[in-house]
């Protein structure tokens, strides 16, 4: 890496935009502040003491004219240059289809990533160029935030919540990964790179792996461990509610509301099964809190997203 | 402040730096006004909380509200009422000499009515414990969240303890005092003050037995 | 431009010279139990003085850590200790009392013709609460310090943390309180104590700071209490408040923490703008341009300000939605204050400007606040603020409006009414040189931390990336300018109180009630209490024309009645 940036590298098209936003407001900026700064000196110098500048007087109107006008010209430029970002950012919001969706667990201090296929890594992040990814990021300790200054994206990680942060790298390299939310003593090193490869290149290297399980697989397994097909696959579901494309669904609670099944839901479902129960269910679910990681949770929702329901293969 | 021998009882509760005891009154009224704007952001803060964690947790707190006592809320939002009601007449009443060791008295059933309900609180958390409700691993309830409500009930219905023992403290100066000093006790914006600050605290619980002793009740 | 103090026309009597409210006494008892407004604030500018120096010498160690990349200078641990230090220290012990409780404290009731504040024990008693505050502060860094950042977020400081917590939290609680004690003090003399004739309208812009910054005190500091206050129960007690682990929202904190934190940055920028808004018609000797809008511009700064929080979490995790709401409101409430820059440039128009060390320190105020209002506009901007924040973007933007605005603004104010303070004359070269040597190394030390973090450094790191390094050589070096000129006023200014001149009653010819009364004032402020009659900012033409000038009989005559209103 060079030993001097002046400006951070751009490695994606959404990067060079924000750049652009960037710039345009500097343009603003400079334009605002030279304008106040020659104001103020060529005043200064004028109007010093003793300077043969005339100084008539100013009628009353002036005054007010002069601030209700630039009262509305700073409206108007400030929204404007509100519309200007806004606009920008509501394109980011909302889902990505299909992209690849790569789980981020933050703990002091470290960041632990786990890729479809169940390739780990600590600390690095190995992406496929040109190709949209969301990371799906939660924490076990304290708040971090997962920070990716190539890309201009940043997004806190919470415990017990899940958040997310979407892009699409188009350059490929080795860029700076931080921790930008301050979380105790070693925040300064929670830190690591982002390797952005040619697609050829990302399968190469997630091929040279160890413990490539399918994420799917290690959650099928896990939930045969912890005892969760015994309701969950029993024929007839009258303990538990069936599993097999609930994913995304639309699921009916006993309280009346009707809940979308996202990583959420099936998260909290797994840890406070008391607190959304499914229509037509007792709530004899007990609380894997504690007993699963969040690593885990990601292992056991991937199982229950990839899960269709063919009865195939559990046992 | 005037010490002539002969001073009024304008005087006498006269405080730098201050010409006018009208002047005054208006001024100790409008700072305590300040103030009590204050205390009521300050209880905003963990009402919010609660209001926030109450949409969040709804069955949980319903449930969790069914096992606060409500024989000793309502006895103690009953003394707290009748207590605003001897303190409601304090101002007007000590502003007639006649009426000042009336006004006097009513401060001390304030008072008084104010260590009632402390009593009873302490009764009331004895039970508490006993019955495991104050958060930690031994929790009596296992609904997700109402370690929260606990947390909040223990929290507010503590912070309003204390202001209530600041409140009893004042009450008691003003009434000490102002056996000493009729003349002063007559004119002092101290009064007016105490009892707007008591008035605070009277309200304040209302909207704490409303949040923490109604949920879970009924149908 | 003379360099000659204006105050030397003046005559007055050397040799009666009254030492006023500072010769009331002289025992430690007669200053720690007065309840003269004067010789509080100057009981609090002693204490924030020493704080401002403790959290200086705590970033000095910082700026020194960050000289090299690696983690050499002190440990990881060290380093979050000072950092949090330098926060709270300067926040809360340094900005957020620093004029109201000095400047607001001498000059508001002297302004507005009173003989002291509503409730002067009052007065007294949260100078009190301010030195428990202190004191549980200099506790804490005597035990070891605290290392959650000035903003204590959650879970952090209520779980995770191994430090002094609680004491730092009760710190800031006990002086909190005593900050409200303050604004309620503030708000009842303005509305109760105006002399007579001193109609809202006539209130000098410093009073109107002073009044607008009370409320934002009074309404902002009691959610932060309360905050802080629920945090300490949770370290403490264990009762599960913030706690995600038993459902607690992690977001909640954030959201009272800001919706105090956010007002909080107006009450320490609106009193800079009262002070500024003093001292540039005085050096213009012209009437404030757009009095009334100004008037305005403060309160709806305050107003707007206390609905703007949600924009410190735009990468927290709050929906969408509520960003966009956030985001408009921020540049919603940037519109005044421009104005308010719009309107000291304006006013220097037509004036008969002179450059004495407070015109010298308005003028670095107008261009830093300049430039930290502009990157604040980058910072409501969503996608920017999503890529800048938690970086030294952030850092560089609020030190512009903190420091190049707040600190300057107490400087310009420290000069100008040291006069009537003292009763001493400053050694005006030297002041000079400190202004702009503070100007330019502050910039040196903050201009770099802009470009460096929208390369991408975050902010508290001890150790970063060597790409980096140039950037924080820079801004080391600045701050080594800058901390010799914070020291140089120290210097001068304690040696002008034994050997300064004697300072007239008004050496700046200002218009101010203040400066109607001795210097130093007596100890209840005016012989015979001023009734009103003027405007404020009465500089032109009547009064207080500049009679060299007018000899000359260069310009066209400004005195031939009524031309300026």
């Amino acid at each position: 890496m060079r030993h001097f940036i002046f400006f951070p590298p751009e490695a994606s098209e959404y990067a060079r935009h924000i750049d652009w936003i960037y710039f345009g407001l500097i343009g603003i900026s400079v334009i605002i502040v030279g304008l106040v700064v020659v104001l103020m000196v060529s005043f200064g110098i004028r109007y010093r003491r003793g300077s043969p500048a005339v100084r008539g007087r100013l009628p009353e109107w002036v005054s007010r004219d002069v601030e209700i006008g630039w009262t509305v010209g700073t409206l108007f430029a400030f929204v404007f240059i509100f519309w200007f970002a806004a606009a920008t950012f509501i394109t980011t919001i909302g889902a990505t289809p299909n992209a690849l969706e790569i789980h981020v667990v933050g703990k002091q201090w470290m960041w632990k990533i786990e890729h479809p296929n169940g390739v780990r890594e600590i600390n690095e992040l190995h992406v496929p160029v040109n190709v949209p990814v969301r990371l799906v990021m939660i924490s076990q300790d304290v708040i971090h935030s997962f920070f990716l200054p190539a890309l201009r994206i940043k997004q806190d990680v919470l415990p017990g919540r899940y958040t997310s942060e979407s892009f699409t790298a188009d350059k490929t390299g080795i860029y700076n990964l931080f921790c930008a939310e301050y979380c105790g003593t070693d925040h300064a090193r929670m830190g690591g790179r982002i390797d952005i490869m040619t697609k050829p290149d990302y399968q190469k290297w997630l091929d040279a792996q160890p413990g490539a399980h399918n994420l799917a697989e290690k959650g099928r397994q896990l939930f045969v461990r912890l005892g969760c097909a015994g309701c969950h696959f029993e024929k007839g579901h009258t303990r538990a509610p069936d599993l097999a494309g609930v994913y995304g669904s639309y699921v009916r609670l006993a309280n009346g509301r009707t809940v979308r099944a996202d990583e959420a839901y099936l998260r909290d479902s797994i840890l406070q099964p008391a607190r959304d129960i499914v229509a037509g269910y007792q709530p004899i679910m007990p609380s894997f809190k504690g007993t699963v990681s969040e690593d885990q949770i990601f292992d056991l929702v991937a199982f229950i997203k990839s899960y269709s329901g063919s009865g195939e293969a559990i046992k | 402040m005037s010490r002539a021998t002969t001073y009024s009882a304008e005087e006498a509760a006269l405080r730098e730096p201050w010409e006018d005891i009208a002047r005054q009154r208006q001024a100790v009224e409008m700072g305590m006004w300040a103030f009590l704007a204050s205390e009521i952001l300050f209880f905003t803060g963990i009402f919010a909380g609660y209001t926030i964690y109450r949409s969040t947790y709804p069955e949980a707190f319903w449930v969790a509200g069914g096992h606060t006592s409500l024989f000793y809320g309502g006895t103690n939002t009953a003394i707290l009422l009748v207590s605003s009601a001897a303190m409601g007449i304090v101002p007007s009443a000590a502003r007639w000499p006649s009426l000042g060791s009336f006004a006097r008295t009513m401060l001390w059933v304030a008072a008084l009515l104010g260590i009632a309900f402390l009593v009873l609180k302490g009764f009331e958390y004895a039970e508490d414990f006993d019955e495991h409700l104050f958060p930690g691993p031994d929790f009596e309830i296992h609904e997700r969240g109402a370690q929260l409500f606990f947390a909040f009930y223990w929290c507010v219905t503590a912070i309003h303890a204390i202001h209530l023992i600041i409140g009893i403290g004042l009450v008691a100066r003003l009434a000490i005092a102002g056996t000493r000093d009729p003349r002063w006790f007559s004119q002092t914006p101290a009064v007016q003050a105490t009892a707007l600050y008591w008035g605070l605290v009277d309200v304040i619980w209302t909207i704490v037995f409303v949040i923490l002793y109604l949920p879970g009740r009924g149908s | 431009m003379t360099d000659a103090v204006l105050g030397d026309t003046l005559p007055h009597d050397v040799t009666t010279f009254d030492k006023g409210y500072l010769g009331d006494g002289h025992t430690l008892r007669s200053w720690l139990f007065t309840t003269d407004h004067k010789r509080i604030a100057i009981l609090y500018a002693v204490t924030i003085t020493i704080f401002f120096f403790i959290g200086g010498i705590a970033i000095a160690l910082v700026r020194i850590e960050l000289v090299t990349p690696a983690q050499d200078f002190v440990t990881a641990d060290e380093y979050n200790r000072l950092f949090t230090l330098h926060g709270i220290v300067m926040v809360w012990f340094f900005l957020v009392p620093s004029i109201p409780t000095t400047f607001g404290n001498f000059l508001l009731p002297m302004m507005i013709g009173a003989r002291d504040l509503a409730f002067p024990k009052l007065n007294l008693f949260s100078w009190y609460l301010t030195i428990i505050g202190g004191a549980l502060t200099i506790y804490m860094l005597l035990a070891g310090g605290v290392d959650t950042g000035w903003t204590f977020y959650t879970p952090y400081s209520s779980i995770y943390s191994n430090s002094h917590v609680i004491a730092a939290a009760m710190a800031v609680f006990v002086a909190g309180f005593g900050t409200i004690a303050t604004g309620v003090n503030f708000i009842t003399t303005i509305h109760t104590m105006r002399a007579p004739g001193m109609t809202w309208f006539r209130l000098p812009l410093f009073v109107w700071a002073m009044y607008t910054v009370s409320v934002v005190i009074v309404l902002a500091t009691p959610v932060l209490a309360m905050t802080l206050l629920l945090m300490t129960l949770e370290r403490f007690f264990g009762v599960p408040i913030f706690n995600p682990n038993e459902g607690g929202d992690p977001l909640l904190f954030q959201h009272l923490f800001w919706f105090y934190s956010h007002p909080a940055v107006y009450i320490m920028i609106l009193p800079a703008m009262g002070v500024v808004s003093e001292v540039i018609p005085c050096f213009a000797r012209r009437r404030l341009f757009g009095y009334d809008f100004m008037v305005y511009a403060l309160i709806a700064i305050s107003v707007i300000g206390f609905f703007v929080w949600g924009h410190h979490m735009f990468v927290s995790g709050q929906s969408a939605y509520a960003n966009l709401v956030f985001s408009f409101l921020s540049f919603i409430v940037a519109v005044p204050s421009a104005i308010k820059v719009f309107n000291w440039t304006a006013t220097l128009y037509r004036g008969q400007i002179t450059y004495e060390s407070p015109m010298l320190y308005s003028f670095g105020f107008v261009g830093l606040f300049t430039i930290g209002g502009l990157t604040g506009l980058f910072l409501a901007s969503i996608p920017i603020d999503i890529h800048a924040t938690d970086t030294y973007f952030v850092i560089a933007h609020f030190h512009y409006v903190m420091v190049g605005g707040t600190v300057s603004a107490f400087f310009a104010a420290l000069h100008f009414w040291w006069p009537k303070i003292t009763g001493r004359m400053y050694p005006e070269a030297w002041a000079r040189f400190a202004a702009i040597l503070m100007f330019f190394g502050f910039n040196f030390t903050f201009f770099p931390q802009f470009i460096m973090g929208w390369a991408g450094m975050p902010r508290r790191y001890g150790s970063y990336p060597p790409e980096f390094q140039i950037y924080h050589v820079l801004s080391s070096a600045g701050a080594a300018v800058l901390a010799i000129a914070y020291l140089m006023p120290l210097a001068y200014l304690t040696w002008s109180l034994r050997w300064g001149r004697r300072a007239p009653d008004n050496p700046w010819r200002a218009t101010g009630l203040e400066w109607q009364t001795s210097s130093p004032p007596p100890t209840h402020n005016f012989e015979k209490l001023p009734i009103v009659e003027n405007e404020p900012y009465d500089y032109h033409p009547r009064g207080y024309v500049d009679q060299e000038h007018e000899a000359a009989g260069t310009a066209e005559s400004p005195q031939k009645g009524g031309e300026q209103r």
